[in-house]
């Protein structure tokens, strides 16, 4: 599979076109609609900083197949218990750290803002994505999404993904 | 004072009477700045140990963490002997905290204000212009180095858990948990561990609620709903619900029952899908190996005042609980494994790490449950709980649907608080 694109400003807005579409995915309430923007074998994990940077395995979700992440939706509508909320993302633009014919590495700063039942919202995530996309069938898709949270003490639990 | 009688004490805390077929507790007692204040000085400064550290998290000399007793900074740091020393992380001159990293390596401690250094075991070793400069100013001649160094509390270790406590007339480590707690302990803490990483969780909650959760079997299955949804069932699963004497640690374990020595793998595997409308299409979550020569698939173990050990399935951990106000607390999490665990039991164990945790399929709703509790309580209704299922005693049980560990607790909480 070869990938040329016409220039980086071009990449880098067709990137930053997925993010808002993958933002508004989960914004807006249709996960079940999120593991769509992953390729089949795919990698994806939120972790915090602190581990990160110790270089430890522990994440708060890490899953390693796109039915992994089906499994974690059909979790949150049917079995999870949590407290109403919306998630709103910001997200800059994409840095690209590099591109082979095959691959795009990519390193976005995010912030969610969530927003209880109570209308009182405050910032629940703020930290980066790392990501490694590919392009299938004319489409990019995460090969891996790595969410690395700066906001290490998570606020009374995690269930909707980053 | 008042034991098991209702009555209103010092705190203006009205204790409702519990011989009517069960125990209650006032709400107040979660919500009230001044038993708040009181449990810091009765509970986490009285006679109590509290777990401040594994050692595994600082394995070499120098090696430090920064962490909390209640509301008290610490530091836990290894010595230039090898020991291990807690240390109150707060200036001896104007109070200054001392240790200003999480983690980190250190020869001495220095404190940032005015620069007074103290050595690994909390000594003063150095006092800037201590004799003043060209014979003025400097500290009064009669100032001992000796008598001013960090606050060192007392320090006791059990298989790698750190403890410590700042009461003289604690009793011992291993009498405090009980032989019992101990052996589950020592089940668990068989031999060298990995820190595999921590997660935090701020709940906004009352410390004591968590307390209350991790000692109430009752709600697993009913809150917990995950393995429900996908039809995961072990049929055989038993289980038990002991504490120690005095009632305020307890022991929560299920087995799977089974006596057959099939092999390994199949030794978290006998969970099958059945009349469940929802299926895992990628089961390999649940994907298990054997840790143990026994049946036991989970371990909840809670140490009065702060801890909690846990095995669910290939997950251990241990739980720390911080408070910072009436209304707030900190659950850290610090997962770990063995030293020899192989690739796969590695990975298994990183996999099987999306159970627990504040992201845990099976564990997420404790923090919510904690905060549900916490929105619809008030303080001063004198309104109360209600907690009898099992039989509204501190007894312990050979079965799970019993609140019996947490009045266990309370009783115990009472008798330090004096209410
Ligand atoms: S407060 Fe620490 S040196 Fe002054
Ligand atoms: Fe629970």
């Amino acid at each position: 599979m070869k990938m040329t694109f016409e220039s980086d400003a071009q990449l880098q807005a067709e990137i930053s076109l997925l993010f808002s579409q993958y933002a508004a995915c989960i914004d807006n309430d249709r996960l079940e609609k999120w593991p769509e923007f992953f390729v089949e074998q795919c990698f994806y994990k939120i972790q915090s900083r602190e581990n990160h940077d110790r270089k430890l395995p522990i994440s708060a979700m890490e899953c390693d197949s796109k039915n992994m992440l089906v499994d974690r939706i059909v979790s949150l509508r049917e079995a999870n218990i949590f407290a109403e909320h919306m998630y709103r993302h910001i997200i800059s633009i994409p840095l690209i750290l590099s591109k082979s014919e095959n691959e795009i590495a990519t390193q976005t700063n995010y912030l969610v803002i969530s927003t209880l039942q109570s209308g009182i919202s405050h910032i629940f995530s703020a930290g980066r994505y790392q990501d490694r996309l590919v392009r299938i069938d004319g489409q990019l898709k995460f090969v891996e999404r790595i969410v690395i949270f700066d906001t290490n003490s998570i606020r009374t639990q995690i269930v909707t993904p980053i | 004072m008042i034991g098991a009688k209702s009555g209103f004490n010092d705190n203006g805390i009205n204790w409702p009477d519990d011989s009517e077929g069960g125990y209650r507790v006032p709400y107040s007692v979660f919500m009230d700045e001044n038993i708040y204040r009181e449990e810091q000085k009765n509970i986490f400064r009285g006679p109590s140990w509290s777990f401040v550290a594994l050692e595994a998290e600082i394995p070499n000399r120098g090696d430090f963490k920064s962490t909390f007793i209640g509301d008290v900074p610490v530091i836990v740091i290894r010595n230039g002997e090898g020991g291990v020393n807690v240390l109150v992380n707060r200036c001896a001159h104007r109070g200054a905290a001392v240790c200003r990293k999480l983690r980190g390596n250190t020869s001495y401690l220095e404190c940032v204000y005015h620069s007074w250094a103290y050595d690994l075991d909390g000594n003063l070793t150095s006092v800037p212009f201590r004799r003043g400069m060209r014979g003025k100013g400097g500290m009064p001649s009669d100032f001992s180095m000796a008598e001013h160094g960090l606050k060192k509390i007392r320090v006791q270790i059990v298989n790698g858990l750190i403890f410590a406590t700042f009461r003289s007339d604690t009793p011992d480590l291993e009498k405090y948990l009980g032989a019992r707690m101990v052996g589950a302990i020592k089940r668990i803490f068989n031999r060298e561990i990995e820190v595999l990483g921590d997660e935090r969780q701020r709940i906004h909650g009352n410390w004591k609620l968590y307390a209350e959760n991790v000692r109430d079997p009752y709600h697993a299955s009913l809150l917990h709903l995950f393995h429900a949804t996908f039809g995961l069932y072990r049929s055989t699963q038993v289980g038990s619900c002991v504490m120690d004497e005095l009632g305020r640690h307890s022991l929560l374990v299920a087995s799977q029952g089974t006596s057959s020595e099939d092999d390994d793998e199949d030794a978290y595997s006998d969970q099958r899908s059945f009349n469940s409308k929802f299926v895992l299409q990628d089961p390999s979550l649940l994907k298990g190996k054997r840790d143990f020569d026994d049946d036991i698939s989970l371990v909840i173990l809670s140490i009065f005042p702060n801890l909690v050990v846990q095995q669910i399935s290939n997950t251990l951990a241990v739980r720390q609980i911080v408070t910072y106000s009436p209304n707030e607390f900190e659950l850290v999490w610090t997962m770990f494994g063995y030293e020899d665990d192989d690739d796969e039991m590695r990975r298994i164990r990183i996999k099987q790490n999306n159970l627990i945790g504040p992201g845990g399929l099976i564990s997420m709703e404790d923090g919510e449950a904690v905060e549900l509790v916490n929105r619809a309580i008030t303080h001063g209704s004198g309104d109360s709980s209600f907690i009898a299922m099992g039989g509204g005693k501190a007894e312990s049980a050979d079965h799970l649907i019993t609140e019996g560990a947490i009045i266990g607790f309370w009783q115990h909480y009472r008798e330090l608080m004096r209410i």
